[in-house]
């Protein structure tokens, strides 16, 4: 006996009513694009990102009487930002690798959110391990394939920039997965992708873990996607969640600033 | 073997015309040169094309030189000299003129100085007064040249010991010769006490030291002495005249002039003496310059000039009368036309218009100029000796 | 004796302020060869090759002998005082408001007559009296009378104040205090009597060391301050602006790239985005307020300086793109110069040879150390200064440049330093 298809008008029939009634909440997990946002800041022998900068074009005004605008420039991962895997070398010659080319219906997928807030308190350089991930689905079942996996840390509510950062004379220290954990959630649960609060998905030792950058290396090395600078992790369920996240269509872009939206259902 | 110099025989300076002076006008030296052409036509009953001559002096006709002014007056002259030589531009145009008539290049000239004077005319003329005063003295702030002139009194007290009375009683003489000139726009007596106690504008130069810039023109006839007795016209002859510029270059600072390199042969010219003349017009833009030219024209030793004054009344009754219509310390100085007063008021003294400051029986009178402050010091000297006709 | 400089009191805030109103600053062709000099520091005059007459005022040809030949030759400036006057009045705007303001005949043991402005200590005539030149607040050269020894506070005459931009009591603006030269900036300008020292960073987060050290100074402020970021820019600029009386604008990017060795115009772009659309940026934002405030007491604002780079008058390839941003800067600068002009407000750029920190590090020596760096601007304003060559390989590039620019583009380019 076959089964009744459920009409898709149906289904986003009842997205549409639900959003007008709140039913399902969106919730912005976008940080503002701000010159005195910090960028990801390398080496200074090395390329760097560039800021995000705005200069007025006009403002009602002799250079342009009737109307406002700006210009503005960024880099590709400025801001809350999406990695594609053509960004590392691991995923350099995947297919449907880069901003452009990626299958549409991956920007729009479920997330789990794995909190580990008050680790990252005690511990800048907190690193998530397969025993935090087990934990979680001991408690929230198992991590389905195709979803997100959002690291909770609450670093996004660290407003000063110097504090988002934390740099000392050692360098750079925000919490991130570890290299076992990360190749865990490619190997052993087929993730989509990995998303973070703190600048990058890797911690910000991470060039030090083996491999160095070990959550670029094993997602992207998998045609796995990331998600950075996140905020308002700890607004969404640890199951149910629905991720938008749709980069800007770059030519062979490695990645792009973004509105990240979180589809939440709110339970009666 | 210098060449022997023509005498300026057969030459007359005849009607003398002031312009009366105003403190500030709003009308340009045009007007004053054409008020000043009435008056000689009106004086002389000549009509405009009887002049077939003109000499020019004006500082504030830019961008007209002599030549819009012919246009401008409706003149048609054979001859034309703009003269911007300021204080020293009576003589130098007078010795032009003199040269023309007796060659024949023309036949009657209008010598004129007249400048107008704007309330921002007298700093706006010193911004481009020439490149050194642009370059090495205006930025130094005097906004004028009584800074430079403060310099050369200094010196020369210091070196000589003349005192600021000394220099006060000068410009008191000639304050008292004022009184008896309609024209002057200084009307009220001036004592040594008021001298002295005048505030300092550059020590040691102060209020009284300086003269007052105004609007006005004073001009003349140059003629033939023949013409002059045809026409009727009281006049005077030229007896002798001299000029010099840059003298004494390597002076560090001004204590001489130029007239001490020519005076002898301008006396010898006049085949007269300094004790033969009746009275002297001396360029007294300050009173020390008065001073130098008592020296250097021959009247005293140098350095001796205080001792003079001090044995001296300059009053046209005095003993040694100068500056008898005021000088420019007491009628003004209207521009260039301070250049012309000394020559006008001469003629007016040897041809009996000299009214109630006239000096007794004058016979032999002798004008200097002095001019062009480029820098630190005049850079012109002249000297007229005028004489009644024989 | 020169009374010494007192710390001015509180401006009344309801009084207006007052206006430049510059001295005259016409000056001939031939007179700008002494301000050409005066700019450096040194007073020079015309001396002919034939004759060796000095010349004064200068002039198109020989006074004694008519020869065209006239060179421009340093002056030990030794002379004897004539005649001194003190201006009581002047037509004048800036000398009216300034009364009463001493002057001197010279005669110089060279030769020439000058009128010279006369610092206070000079005695009366007759005298010796030493010679010098400076700029005025028009940016022209003018000459000075100096006493043969100076008193202590020699430098509070109230006239050669208006020919200096001296930091003493003034409030300055240090760009950028995350480098040590910054740093050593800073600490030059408060031995040398700042009132207040704003010293600004950017990216808090990069720690480079140092700041706190300067911070812990009593007249230091840090501010938050990025070249790159217009807003920054135009938010402290609205703080401070208007009490800013000096501005030092050493904030840079140093890459040591050519065209060859790096791919891509990121490091370039970075250079040029703080070198020179900094300094745009900085100057659009700050330049107003400190017009308005160049006649502001006897403290007001005064200078800008520009930390520039001898690489500006001839690329080093080497770092050739680091070059070119200088030399943008460098035009940017004279710019700059022309529009501050009008309020009196001089316009200082300082071009170093190779400064001795990172990114210089494979460059021989002799290095610039930031300490001698930060004393010759501080040296600068205090003597009115306005084209800086400090050290000695600054020096004998300039003197190779004016020599001759194309051998010395030649020398650079087959691999000299």
């Amino acid at each position: 006996m076959t089964e009744t298809p459920i009409s898709t008008v149906e289904v986003l029939g009842n997205l549409v009513q639900a959003l007008s009634t709140g039913r399902i909440e969106v919730i912005d997990l976008t940080q503002t694009l701000t010159p005195e946002f910090p960028q990801i800041a390398l080496p200074p022998e090395m390329g760097q990102c560039w800021p995000f900068r705005i200069e007025e074009v006009s403002r009602y005004d002799e250079r342009g009487p009737g109307w406002y605008w700006n210009n503005f420039s960024c880099g590709e991962h400025t801001g809350t930002h999406f990695d594609a895997p053509i960004h590392w070398i691991s995923g350099r010659d995947l297919p449907n690798n880069s901003v452009d080319t990626i299958p549409v219906q991956h920007f729009v997928a479920p997330a789990c959110v794995i909190d580990c807030s008050e680790q990252a308190k005690l511990d800048h350089d907190y690193l998530m391990t397969v025993a935090d991930i087990e934990r979680f689905e001991a408690v929230h079942g198992r991590i389905p394939k195709g979803a997100w996996v959002l690291m909770r840390t609450d670093w996004s509510q660290r407003l000063d920039p110097e504090a988002y950062q934390n740099f000392d004379e050692t360098g750079q220290h925000t919490p991130g997965p570890s290299a076992e954990a990360a190749r865990f959630l490619v190997e052993q649960r087929d993730v989509l992708g990995f998303g973070s609060e703190a600048i990058g998905t890797d911690a910000g030792q991470g060039y030090h873990l083996r491999p160095p950058y070990p959550c670029h290396y094993y997602m992207h090395g998998a045609g796995r996607y990331g998600l950075q600078c996140l905020s308002k992790l700890d607004r969404l369920p640890p199951t149910g969640a629905v991720l938008i996240c749709p980069p800007l269509k770059i030519e062979r872009g490695s990645g792009s600033p973004l509105r990240v939206l979180a589809l939440v259902e709110r339970r009666a | 073997m210098a060449r022997h110099r023509q005498s300026y025989e057969g030459v007359a300076v005849a009607v003398p015309v002031t312009v009366p002076y105003v403190r500030y006008s709003t009308r340009t030296a045009h007007w004053f040169i054409g008020q000043a052409l009435s008056g000689l036509l009106q004086a002389s009953g000549l009509k405009k094309a009887d002049i077939d001559g003109l000499s020019l002096s004006s500082f504030s006709l830019a961008p007209d030189t002599a030549v819009g002014v012919t246009q401008h007056l409706g003149l048609s002259p054979r001859w034309l000299d703009h003269v911007p030589t300021g204080g020293a531009s009576g003589v130098m145009c007078l010795r032009r003129a003199a040269r023309a008539v007796q060659a024949g290049d023309a036949d009657i000239v209008a010598c004129v100085g007249a400048d107008t004077n704007h309330v921002d005319s007298f700093r706006q003329t010193l911004g481009s007064f020439s490149n050194f005063a642009r370059d090495a003295s205006y930025p130094y702030g005097s906004g004028g040249p009584n800074s430079i002139f403060a310099f050369i009194t200094s010196n020369y007290m210091r070196t000589y010991g003349a005192t600021r009375e000394d220099f006060g009683r000068i410009a008191v003489d000639q304050r008292t010769n004022a009184l008896g000139n309609p024209h002057a726009m200084f009307k009220k007596p001036l004592s040594l006490d008021e001298y002295m106690s005048a505030r300092p504008i550059s020590d040691p130069i102060h209020l009284f030291d300086c003269v007052m810039p105004c609007a006005g023109a004073e001009a003349f006839l140059v003629m033939s002495e023949e013409r002059a007795r045809g026409l009727g016209l009281g006049h005077a002859v030229v007896r002798g005249a001299i000029e010099r510029h840059n003298a004494f270059a390597d002076d560090p600072v001004m204590f001489r002039g130029g007239w001490l390199v020519d005076r002898d042969e301008l006396y010898a010219q006049a085949s007269t003496s300094p004790d033969q003349l009746d009275f002297v017009q001396t360029y007294d833009d300050y009173p020390v310059i008065a001073m130098m030219q008592f020296e250097d024209l021959g009247f005293c030793a140098k350095g001796e000039g205080p001792a003079f004054v001090r044995a001296h009344t300059m009053t046209s009754g005095g003993t040694f009368p100068n500056n008898t219509s005021g000088g420019q310390l007491s009628a003004g100085q209207a521009g260039a036309a301070g250049g012309f007063l000394g020559m006008v008021e001469a003629i007016r003294q040897l041809t009996g218009q000299a009214g109630a400051r006239s000096v007794p029986d004058a016979q032999l009178g002798l004008v200097a100029g002095f001019g062009m402050v480029t820098y630190d010091r005049c850079l012109c000297t002249g000297a007229v000796i005028l004489g009644r006709p024989a | 004796m020169t009374t010494p400089l007192i710390r001015p009191k509180r401006k009344n805030p309801v009084l207006r302020t007052r206006q430049m109103n510059l001295p005259p600053s016409g000056r001939g062709r031939v007179a700008l060869g002494l301000t050409a000099a005066a700019a450096e520091g040194r007073f020079e005059l015309q001396t002919c090759a034939d004759c060796g007459a000095v010349q004064y005022p200068p002039r198109e040809a020989c006074c004694k002998c008519l020869s065209v030949r006239l060179r421009w030759r340093e002056q030990p400036g030794e002379g004897t005082l004539l005649s001194t006057t003190t201006l009581h009045h002047s037509n004048d705007l800036f000398f009216r408001e300034r009364l009463p303001w001493r002057l001197g005949l010279v005669h110089l043991d060279a030769g020439p007559t000058l009128m010279v402005h006369l610092h206070g200590e000079v005695g009366d005539e007759p005298g010796p009296v030493r010679v010098g030149a400076r700029l005025d607040r028009a940016g022209q050269a003018v000459l000075i009378g100096y006493p043969k020894n100076g008193g202590a506070h020699m430098a509070d005459d109230t006239m050669l104040r208006e020919m200096t931009s001296d930091p003493k009591f003034r409030k300055v603006l240090v760009t950028d205090g995350k480098t040590e030269v910054g740093q050593a900036i800073v600490r030059a300008l408060v031995k040398a009597g700042a009132d207040i020292v704003w010293v600004g960073h950017a990216e808090p987060w990069k720690k480079l060391g140092g700041l706190e050290d300067i911070s812990a100074l009593p007249q230091v402020t840090l501010v938050p301050l990025d070249l790159t970021n217009g807003r920054s820019v135009t938010e402290l600029a609205g703080e401070i602006g208007g009490k800013v009386d000096i501005v030092i604008n050493n904030a840079e990017v140093h890459r040591t790239f050519g065209i060859g060795a790096r791919r891509g115009t990121d490091a370039a772009k970075a250079e040029m985005d703080i070198n020179y659309f900094g300094l745009l940026r900085l100057a659009q934002e700050f330049g107003p307020a400190l017009k308005g405030r160049s006649a502001d007491g006897a403290t007001g604002a005064t200078a800008w300086v520009n930390l520039l780079s001898i690489y500006a008058l001839a690329n080093f390839p080497p770092h050739g793109t680091f070059s070119a941003s200088k030399a943008a800067a460098h035009s940017l600068a004279q710019c700059l110069r022309a529009e501050m002009r009008p309020a009196g407000i001089r316009v200082v750029n300082v071009f170093p040879g190779p400064i001795d920190d990172e990114w210089n590090q494979h460059v021989p020596p002799p290095k610039l150390a930031s300490g001698t760096l930060a004393n010759a601007i501080v040296k600068a304003l205090r003597d009115g200064i306005e084209d800086v060559y400090p050290g000695d390989v600054a020096q004998e590039w300039l003197e190779r440049w004016r020599d001759n620019p194309k051998v010395l583009e030649r020398e650079l380019a087959a691999g000299g330093t």
